[in-house]
């Protein structure tokens, strides 16, 4: 397998111009999905028998919890390979998925505490899956918190890139703590190792909200990480050519 | 109507829940297409005091 494509995001002109290309595809999809999830959701899924129409806060609320996920995942996989690889590039992504991170968090912690009001009796809970949930928003917080406290891009580079990956031991954390303590969140209702929990009328909105998520997640994702590698090659030759296109073309 | 805006009763936690949510998209969409655009103007501040030097 050859892996010049991937080799060739490493170059930033060659990622500006690419991610400005998928970058509008990305972010329409995602608006599409959204509303049709969203009818999905507050109107096709039929009422829960024991949570009546409280359970459709399960519609902003999962795919906010698995994006935060994905979210930190991507940023210490990217964090990680420009670590390693010495890749700018690999470091922009990081640094572009940081914010949208906090975002993904901040709605997942908010809904589940709006959710557990009419549920569980209470806005909060020192659950294994909340605490591990406001641990992964400390780290995000951390990373860019770190990053802002360096003047050296490279040292910033370097140190923001181990405190993400030693966040990545909360990863697993978060996902299984539900199923190593007894927790008052409950258990995983889509990905278990049978089949999922739901009827498929309730679960399709769900599924389709994640997609939705996800591709909003790559929309602003590229769209971050092309601010952020043409400011730190401001003054390059390249960016002369990619401004002229982009005000030419209009990219996102 | 009335029924489904009410949500059973449970409005004052599905709605406000559902409202933060597609803020904080919104918002987010919003800073993100901001953070472009200042990335995109300080890069031709920085090519033109290079054309002029």
């Amino acid at each position: 397998m050859s892996w010049a494509w991937f080799h060739r995001f490493g170059s930033p002109p060659y990622f500006y111009r690419v991610a400005g290309k998928l970058a509008p595809w990305f972010g329409w999809s995602a608006l599409v999905l959204v509303l049709v999830s969203l009818y999905g959701g507050l109107v096709r899924a039929p009422v829960d028998y024991y949570q009546s129409d409280a359970f459709r806060i399960i519609y902003v609320h999962v795919p906010a919890s698995w994006l935060a996920l994905m979210t930190y995942t991507t940023m210490a996989v990217s964090a990680a390979i420009g670590l390693v690889w010495r890749i700018k590039v690999a470091h922009a992504v990081a640094v572009a998925c940081a914010p949208a991170g906090v975002s993904f968090t901040v709605v997942s912690l908010v809904t589940g505490m709006i959710w557990g009001q009419p549920t569980w009796g209470t806005w909060w809970a020192w659950d294994p899956r909340i605490v591990s949930q406001l641990f992964l928003l400390f780290f995000f917080l951390g990373y860019i918190g770190l990053r802002s406290a360096i003047d050296d891009p490279d040292r910033a580079d370097r140190a923001s890139a181990v405190l993400a990956i030693v966040g990545v031991v909360n990863v697993p954390i978060v996902r299984f703590s539900v199923d190593w303590w007894n927790s008052l969140h409950q258990a995983p209702t889509v990905m278990r190792m049978d089949k999922p929990a739901m009827p498929w009328e309730m679960l399709w909105p769900l599924l389709l909200m994640a997609l939705a998520y996800t591709l909003y997640f790559f929309w602003i994702m590229l769209v971050r990480a092309r601010a952020e590698v043409l400011r730190r090659d401001r003054g390059g030759q390249w960016v002369r050519e990619a401004l002229a296109r982009d005000a030419a073309g209009g990219s996102a | 109507m009335g029924e489904f805006f009410a949500m059973s009763g449970y409005w004052p936690f599905v709605w406000p829940a559902y409202a933060l949510a597609m803020a904080g998209l919104a918002f987010e969409a919003w800073r993100a297409r901001r953070l472009l655009g200042r990335a995109r103007q300080e890069a031709r501040r920085k090519l033109a005091i290079q054309e002029q030097s």
